[in-house]
């Protein structure tokens, strides 16, 4: 310490002589501090190589002050003041060295024109492929001609044919229906839908099919859940009390809408990131900003809300980083991307552009729900403000109102009501208590209104204690208020975003700490790609950006993961990495080409699809190819198809299915399948009320894409097998294997019901046991049995039913539901071949 | 192949090493012949080296939930007692980031009287008579410090390194780079006692790991593993044929296919059918001798849950499973921290007393290294919800100083280390971050912890973020 101090003083001995840049600063900064801070480098933003980025300063703002060494950071860095990592790293500068830079700014920094020693900064270029413009190759022409069904296999077989590898054969028209079904619909084929299959002669009998499936209205619930895994889709807050989200599913279903739709792709971008800022946006449009909404929320008590808008809206740019451009953008909030040309400035850039968004929630009224409610919502609210002058709300809350704000202005004085005005900060639906609160009585809108009574209603006990709060019996009126609004038709709410007009600054965080403001910065694009072509730069614009012909990134990350999703690894198998740390393409023409398709043909997802599943290339059979096993492991030459094992949900689906029981009823609200008792306990959440309540009926029995699913304890079948935790973006799923997914498939109530209903529809096919067992086949496996597999299970059959009759049981659908159930265990019902 | 690049394989292998007969030998030798490799297993668990010799082996965390009170359990401080009542100069309080209070808050003296223990002579406090009997077997921890200072980040951040949410747990993490030895149970097993912790499954998560590291929990209620029962009306010989039937079935696809993901699907089974028995043979304590009941006090009502936990901990640990994570919540007193702290320590302190002992007795505490702590620490200041009711007052939280205990495996017992200030506001001597104390239990277990990483967009994570420093005064 003191010898910084000495460090830091000790110039006045060199104040006096002019110091020469040219010959005793410009030497040091280049010897000792271009290496990181010039021509090639800058970091933490500072270069020091040029008169006007050096005078410009870092991240942290200006370097050097003329005239005024004691507030120049570069003197505090040259020392290793202040806490700071002394410069330059292992190798200082020398006292008289230090001495000379000080004196050098003391005297007013000069930096003559004629030293200029390198040009001013310019744009970032990169030679990487993936920020080279899309181009439109031709497709190749490989020998073996007949092979070739479309352009995708022109590019496949030239590929093979360069290797000398032979393409697979197709597939069997079986696994082809079984395989094109789970891909487009997320559904087994069914037996009658199978029989068609199998009998439709016409030579285009598969198109047709392929149609018919994108035409279903299960497309969009198949193709929504990797979208939602993106989106980082919950029913619920997140962390500590995990609060339930009880309209999130208003975004999944506008999702599915879209996708079905065949929304394309570049509307798709601009409504999901600026719905809200499209002029005369409707209701849809708003509804689909919710995917800025999936953000985590806290709740808890003192929790710094600064530090939680910073952490979502830094999310949000890791999410558009990875769903969009194939960037981890995630390491450039703490400093410039180590191996990308991607600066911390960059992130920040990104960063204002969601800096001002405002969550709020809407009305979002589903079909049919606006007749009845104009037509009784002034009864209803007669009703509660009935409510609320029985209980004498209003003279309550307006003393409790006057009492709060005093103890928000005033903390520390009453400690009952300092806890008060912490719950009013955090528990508040749509958080904004406080503004409310300070909002006059009359401006308020009834919204507003409704939030701070049904708060003050419900959390009165923090400031006045349970006595008095048990007195005024605002429980038992929380209760009556609540019932109320079930009784009457409510509009159907979604979480969305606005943006106030008037944007104050955004600011790079210094190390990626909230709380160290860096210079002021504007949204703007990382100038490595293709410049924006607003000047105004709006969410809209960035999403118009993504999706202009020359962004040469979204288009390939976009069939990229479609890609993905048809052949179990992308042409790029990083499929959210497609900087220079992840992986070149296997295919870069067929990549392009496609991307270019896609962009030819008005961003239509559905037409990309249907491409891919048409080829040749994506019809081969999946069987594992013994002469490729050493050279191709990983089947990056496409040379066969992929086995697959099913995501979570569709695992859930398949059960379902294959044993009649599924409901298939397409979109709306999130369902809770039955749960193990103690699983719902293990949250703090269930303190507060976060509960399980079961669903009815045929409800369900939904597909596994509507399981509800809260954070804190998700339903465990979907973690078993996968099923991302939704805290951040996640562009690629595991497909592990565990003991726990098996005494899932096994044991769970939902598996046991579903081996029982099949055992039922086997046992209805018909008194013939061969005929039994071709039904649960179908269903299952959507194949007959092969012999061996008939002797195997006729034997199985026999010895279950022995042993149930040693066990006391006689009746027969116990031996078919442990057949059944024998299927839907098997590696192959849970793969999609 | 390194032992720590599993990344690239660990699924798409087969790992035949035990399966049940069948189908293993033939078929193995058959799709790994044809490649010219050994069938050496790599089930993504199979046990692996250390980076170094390791010194614990295995690791059981009781995660004491809510962030228990150091003051009045670990750290005397009879200045506080001196203040109580009064506020403290502004001058102290200024950057002190509190969740509920305010900075004048009054200082509240501690309840509870210290007593010297052991021949090292650890203060500890009255509340905690049977740690003080174990207290030269411990390493006491004063010097803590965390950077979150509500429960959820908190909790991320003592078992991810990371305050936000989606990475992977300490459990998963030892699981990832060392594999379990137990071949009948999960390599990364949860008990829970008391009720449900802020951050939920978050804390025992693989994050972006593959779901074969997460931790499996252990019930209390129903199924000890979820699932783990035969539906109602099968039974275990209905099971077995059903397992076999299925066994034939797959291998028969595996012919077909060549693809050895079906292989291991089929040892999954075998081992979730293992498991069913290993299971329950755990949970059975009739071989336990009465002594060692006792000494758990697993059959009285206040200490039973935890308790029967610390001794399932030592059950999982002689069974081969690596990683035991002991939840215990919770111990967040904002209020009644008196009486709370009673019934939390009556409920805790003998049966993590007892666990250090019976390892010891057993010879195992040498290689199971025991950690005992919360997410942070609680204020000096109290927090009083009611100011008509004095004896709801409790503490806020705290992460500036708190304190942790650590033993066994490498760590060296009968000291403490760090200091905090004499009004527990700051650390005084030798800080140890939540980052430090990471990198220190991977050290134990032979991980450098720099260089345990994992692929996930495009960043090589690690459990520390990108800090950490093995703390070496704690380790022998």
């Amino acid at each position: 310490m003191r010898y910084i101090v000495f460090l830091l003083t000790m110039s006045a001995a060199w104040a006096q002589s002019p110091v020469d840049f040219g010959k005793q600063v410009e030497p040091l900064l280049r010897s000792k501090c271009q290496a990181c801070h010039g021509a090639a480098q800058q970091i933490s933003g500072l270069r020091l190589d040029n008169k006007q980025a050096a005078m410009a300063g870092g991240y942290a703002g200006p370097a050097i002050v003329p005239g005024k060494s004691d507030q120049s950071k570069l003197m505090d860095r040259l020392v290793g003041a202040k806490g700071l990592m002394r410069m330059p790293p292992g190798n200082p500068l020398t006292t008289v060295e230090i001495a000379t830079i000080r004196s050098w700014i003391d005297q007013g920094a000069v930096w003559p024109e004629s030293a200029q020693t390198s040009a001013n900064p310019t744009r970032r270029s990169s030679s990487h492929w993936a920020f080279q413009p899309v181009r439109s190759p031709a497709p190749p022409t490989p020998k073996r001609s007949s092979w070739v069904r479309n352009s995708i296999d022109s590019f496949v077989l030239a590929k093979l044919e360069s290797e000398g590898v032979a393409p697979s054969p197709e597939a069997s028209r079986r696994t082809l229906l079984r395989r094109v079904s789970l891909d487009l619909t997320g559904l087994l084929p069914t037996p009658g839908e199978m029989q068609d299959f199998l009998s439709d002669q016409r030579p285009d009998a598969y198109e047709r099919l392929v149609d018919r499936l994108l035409d279903s209205p299960h497309y969009g619930e198949r193709w929504a859940r990797p979208w939602l895994d993106r989106a980082r889709y919950a029913d619920s807050d997140g962390y500590e009390k995990d609060w339930m989200r009880p309209y999130a599913w208003r975004y999944r279903h506008w999702v599915i809408e879209a996708l079905n739709r065949d929304m394309p792709f570049d509307k798709f971008t601009r409504d999901q990131l600026a719905g809200d800022l499209i002029p005369g946006a409707g209701v849809e449009q708003k509804v689909a900003t919710g995917f800025l909404r999936m953000t985590m929320t806290n709740r808890e008590g003192g929790v710094d809300n600064k530090q939680f808008q910073f952490e979502n809206t830094v999310d949000r740019v890791v999410t558009l980083g990875a769903t969009w451009m194939g960037l981890t953008l995630g390491c450039t909030q703490c400093h410039d991307h180590k191996y990308d040309p991607i600066s911390q400035k960059d992130f920040y850039q990104l960063y204002a552009f969601f800096d001002h968004v405002d969550e709020v929630e809407d009305d979002a009224p589903m079909p049919g729900e606006l007749g009845p409610y104009i037509a009784t919502k002034d009864a209803y609210r007669a009703k509660r403000e009935e409510l609320l002058k029985e209980y004498r709300v209003a003279d309550l809350q307006s003393i409790w109102e006057k009492e709060l704000l005093q103890a928000g202005d005033h903390p520390g004085e009453r400690t009952d009501w300092d806890l008060a005005w912490s719950v009013l900060i955090t528990l508040t639906e749509g958080g904004d208590g406080e503004k409310i609160l300070r909002t006059p009585v009359a401006k308020r809108s009834a919204r507003e209104r409704d939030i701070l009574t049904d708060h003050f209603i419900r959390n009165y006990h923090f400031a006045v204690g349970q006595k008095p709060y048990n007195e005024v019996k605002f429980k038992e009126l929380d209760e009556k208020l609540r019932k109320l609004k079930d009784d009457f038709p409510q509009l159907t709410q979604a979480m969305v975003v606005t943006e106030p007009p008037g944007a104050k600054p955004s600011y790079l965080r210094v190390r990626g700490d909230f709380r160290s403001l860096g210079i002021a910065v504007k949204p703007e694009v990382p100038s490595v790609l293709p410049p924006l072509r607003s000047t105004k730069a709006s969410r809209l614009d960035l999403a118009d950006w993504l999706t202009s012909n020359d962004n040469p990134l979204t288009s390939r990350v976009t069939v990229n993961w479609v890609w993905a999703e048809l052949f179990g690894r992308g042409l790029v198998k990083t499929v959210d990495d497609f900087g220079t740390r992840g992986e070149s393409p296997t295919h870069p023409e067929l990549l392009d080409y496609l991307a270019r398709r896609f962009m030819d043909n008005g961003w239509s997802m559905k037409q990309i699809v249907r491409e891919i599943v048409l080829s040749n290339s994506y019809r081969q059979a999946s069987t594992v190819r013994q002469d490729l096993k050493d050279r191709d492991p990983d089947n990056a030459l496409i040379a066969r198809q992929a086995r697959l094992r099913l995501p979570a949900e569709l695992i859930r689906d398949a059960a379902l299915r294959a044993s009649g029981l599924i409901s298939l009823e397409v979109g709306g609200k999130s369902m809770r399948p039955p749960i193990p008792d103690g699983v719902m306990e293990l949250g703090y959440g269930n303190r507060w009320g976060v509960a399980w309540p079961v669903s009815k009926g045929s409800e369900k029995y939904r597909r596994g894409l509507y399981v509800h699913f809260q954070r804190s304890t998700p339903y465990p079948m979907l973690m078993n097998f996968d099923a991302p935790k939704s805290n951040v973006a996640q562009c690629k799923r595991e497909r592990s294997n565990s003991p726990l997914q098996a005494l899932n498939l096994l044991n769970d109530p939902v598996f046991h019901e579903s081996a029982q209903g099949l055992g039922y529809l086997a046992m209805n096919a018909g008194s013939d046991w061969d005929k039994r067992l071709e039904t649960a086949f179908l269903h299952t496996l959507s194949r007959l049995p092969g012999d061996t597999e008939k002797q195997k299970l006729e034997r199985y059959f026999a010895s279950q039913k022995q042993l149930l009759a040693k066990e006391g049981v006689a009746d027969e659908s116990a031996a078919w539901t442990a057949l059944a159930s024998v299927l839907l265990n098997l590696d192959e019902f849970l793969t999609r071949e | 192949m390194s032992r720590f690049d599993l990344n690239a394989v660990h699924l798409r292998r087969t790992f035949l090493r035990d399966c049940a007969g069948g189908i293993g030998a033939i078929a193995l030798a058959h799709l790994l012949g044809l490649e010219g490799r050994s069938a050496e297993p790599e089930h993504p668990l199979s046990p692996k080296k250390p980076h170094f010799p390791a010194k614990a082996k295995n690791v059981i965390f009781l995660f004491m939930e809510g962030a228990p009170s150091q003051m009045d359990l670990f750290d005397p401080k009879p200045e506080l007692t001196k203040w109580h009542g009064k506020p403290l100069p502004s001058e102290m309080t200024k950057d002190l980031k509190l969740a509920f209070i305010k900075p004048t808050a009054k200082v509240l003296g501690s309840a509870s009287t210290f007593k010297k223990y052991g021949q090292s002579g650890m203060e500890l406090s009255d509340l905690l008579p049977h740690l003080g009997s174990v207290s030269d077997d411990i390493c006491l921890v004063r010097s803590m410090y965390s950077e979150a200072f509500n429960h959820h980040p908190g909790q991320l951040f003592l078992f991810t390194g990371s305050m936000v949410g989606g990475r992977p747990t300490m459990g998963s993490w030892v699981n990832y780079g060392l594999g379990s030895e137990s071949q009948n149970l999960p390599g990364f097993v949860v008990l829970s006692s008391g009720v449900g912790t802020s951050a939920g499954s978050d804390n025992w998560s693989s994050g972006f790991l593959p779901s074969t590291y997460a931790g499996t929990l252990f019930r209390s209620q129903g199924d000890p593993i979820l699932y783990l029962s035969n539906p109602q009306g099968i039974s275990r010989e209905s099971q077995r044929l059903r397992l076999d039937a299925l066994k034939e079935l797959n291998e028969e696809h595996l012919k077909q296919t060549g693809d050895a993901e079906i292989a291991s699907r089929v040892h999954s089974y075998e081992l979730a059918y293992r498991m069913q028995s290993s299971a329950p043979e755990l949970l059975d304590f009739s071989k336990e001798s009465k002594e060692t009941l006792a000494m758990y006090g697993v059959d009285q009502k206040e200490t039973k849950a935890f308790s029967t936990n610390c001794l399932l901990a030592r059950r999982l640990v002689e069974r081969g499973t690596r990683f035991v994570m002991l939840m215990h919540a919770s111990w967040d007193h904002h209020s009644n921290i008196v009486k709370g702290l009673q019934s939390q320590t009556k409920a805790t302190d003998q049966g993590a007393a007892a666990l250090i002992r019976d390892l010891k007795q057993r010879g195992m505490l040498d290689d199971t290294l025991v950690i005992w702590g919360g997410e942070f620490g609680r204020t000096p200041m109290s927090e009083l919800r009611r100011p008509d009711d004095p004896t709801n007052i409790g503490r806020d939280h705290h992460p500036n100083g708190y304190s942790m205990w650590l033993a066994g495996g490498g760590i060296k017992g009968g000291q403490v280390i760090g200091r905090t200030d004499d009004l527990a506001l700051t650390i005084a001597e030798d800080k140890v971050h939540v980052h430090d104390l990471q990198a220190t239990v991977m050290h134990c277990l032979g991980i450098d912890h720099t260089k345990l990483t994992y692929r996930f967009r495009g960043r090589d994570f690690r459990l520390t973020d990108v800090h950490g420093e093995v703390v070496k005064k704690l380790l022998v």
